[in-house]
């Protein structure tokens, strides 16, 4: 027999309310505006659009507010949100070789042309705690050398001159969109790179780390990291040519990678690559890892069976909205499946039982 | 965005400052333009989203990178001059204001938008990419060697 049951409406209503109350937290205390999210939690702001897939800083330091700082809850929202938007058109590929850059290190050339630029980094800070930020203090500011000049060079085409790397083949072939079409497996790499780059950053994070720990192994080095800003160009058909249609912040690691060489090719280093909205460094390094490690079909490389190298494995679980929407659902009412499983084991313990007591009998 | 003839050319150029501009920067000097004609749609504001590619490895073939907010729009002053606008974000008057000073830009008024609007504008962005860049300059690494031993 099946009843079914309504309710809980109130109970729902009351809930929500109660979110709100908490969310806002003491009254006496100011409350946060989606400004403040905007400008000071920015790389929070970042990896919800990374991840949300939409950049736009306003919308995703509302969501973080209305998430109240649960970034993957935030992420959700934007994922909602941007399904709402009418598809105006895709940009041309962005010029990263261009890049207006904050920071741009290589941990492979000391002497890269263009320098190492540190930018503003976490990198050799202590980690100790600083409780001048507790106190409201008074910021220094921060120090200024004559511009820069020029864009920076590319690390990879250093390289590339003397043939030691990988060739990257250039091409304007349309790339297929997961947000358009299922997911079909062999991905291909624009589509792995596409899923990467909206994927959960502990996840790209955990599974990069797997591959240095020895799951698929592929000796990286970071040939160049770079974050900064880049103009997106668009084309305009009512006007027959193309304009900026923006500025976004972006960061981009290419890998340099050992490679042995197989039947057909000399020892060469490869690549991976990363590029990620926002100032995003532990991501866009994981990304590229993680690509170098999917590659090893296209490259010749033995598949030594190591997550990291299952295309499928991967892609059907970097996506922290699909990952959460399918586990947090079990915690919803289950209650006529329940029921059903419940029934089951009871008919069998009893068949089971009838079965006993029918031998001890005999 | 080469081989365009000077008049698209220029229009390419403010455009692109347009869509980059800070939506309260650009209210607040398209204020000093008076008598603005009227318009009519030819399209009206619109949100949407702008599939942003990259290229693998940087110079490959493409990828889906994320999209982007814009809003978009097209007038036509009762002049008859058409103004489009593409800009970055939510902003619907801000599109309106920027397909508007697209299209004073093609009128008698020209110089005084120019002077009023796009100068300080483009004069803006260098300022702040140049801040933004002396700033990254001065994290720039010098290296020291250090000389050890006997000889």
């Amino acid at each position: 027999m099946y009843v079914a049951v309504k309710g809980g409406e109130r109970a729902i209503e009351n809930a929500h309310d109660w979110l709100a109350e908490e969310r806002r937290g003491p009254a006496d205390i100011p409350e946060l505006s989606v400004d403040q999210i905007k400008s000071q939690m920015t790389l929070a702001v970042n990896r919800v659009m990374a991840e949300g897939s939409l950049y736009d800083p306003d919308l995703a330091a509302l969501a973080i507010k209305q998430a109240r700082g649960d970034l993957i809850e935030a992420i959700f929202l934007i994922r909602a949100y941007r399904t709402t938007l009418p598809r105006i058109g895709h940009s041309r590929p962005v010029e990263t070789d261009k890049m207006a850059c904050d920071r741009r290190i290589s941990a492979t050339f000391k002497d890269a042309p263009g320098g190492q630029v540190l930018g503003p980094t976490f990198d050799y800070t202590h980690r100790l705690l600083d409780f001048k930020l507790a106190a409201d203090g008074e910021v220094p500011e921060a120090a200024t050398a004559a511009p820069l000049q020029g864009d920076m060079p590319r690390i990879t085409e250093f390289l590339n001159r003397d043939g030691l790397i990988q060739t990257e083949t250039p091409s304007d072939e349309p790339p297929r969109d997961m947000t358009r079409q299922p997911m079909e497996y062999p991905a291909g790499r624009p589509l792995r790179l596409q899923a990467l780059t909206r994927g959960d950053e502990g996840f790209v994070l955990g599974m990069a780390y797997s591959t240095q720990r020895g799951y698929g192994r592929n000796h990286p080095f970071v040939g160049e990291l770079r974050i900064g800003k880049v103009s997106v160009e668009m084309d305009i058909p009512e006007l027959g040519f193309a304009v900026e249609i923006g500025e976004i912040t972006l960061t981009e690691c290419e890998t340099v990678n050992q490679f042995h060489g197989s039947k057909t090719q000399p020892p060469q280093f490869t690549r991976g690559y990363g590029l990620v909205f926002g100032q995003t460094e532990r991501k866009a390094i994981s990304m590229a890892l993680v690509d170098r490690a999917l590659r090893w079909e296209e490259l010749g490389e033995d598949n030594l069976g190591a997550p990291a190298q299952d295309e499928e494995f991967v892609l059907s679980h970097a996506d922290n909205i699909q990952a959460t929407g399918f586990l947090e659902h079990i915690k919803l009412p289950h209650y006529v499946d329940f029921q059903s499983e419940l029934e089951l084991v009871r008919k069998i313990r009893s068949e089971a039982q009838a079965n006993t007591l029918k031998e001890a009998a005999e | 965005m080469s081989n365009l003839d000077p008049a698209n050319a220029a229009r390419q150029s403010r455009m692109s400052l347009l869509a980059k501009s800070e939506p309260s920067r650009l209210a607040a000097l398209f204020s000093e333009v008076t008598d603005v004609p009227a318009h009519t749609w030819l399209r009206t504001p619109e949100i949407g989203a702008v599939m942003v590619r990259g290229r693998m490895g940087g110079t490959g073939a493409p990828f889906n990178l994320g999209e982007m907010s814009v809003t978009r729009c097209a007038l036509t002053l009762s002049t008859g001059e058409v103004g489009h606008a593409y800009v970055q974000g939510r902003d619907k008057d801000h599109a309106t204001r920027a397909a508007l000073v697209d299209a004073l830009m093609q009128t008698a008024r020209a110089e005084e938008v120019q002077a009023a609007v796009l100068d300080p504008l483009g004069a803006e962005a260098l300022a702040t990419k140049a801040a933004r860049s002396a700033k990254s300059a001065a994290t720039k690494v010098e290296f020291f060697t250090m000389v050890r031993g006997e000889d």
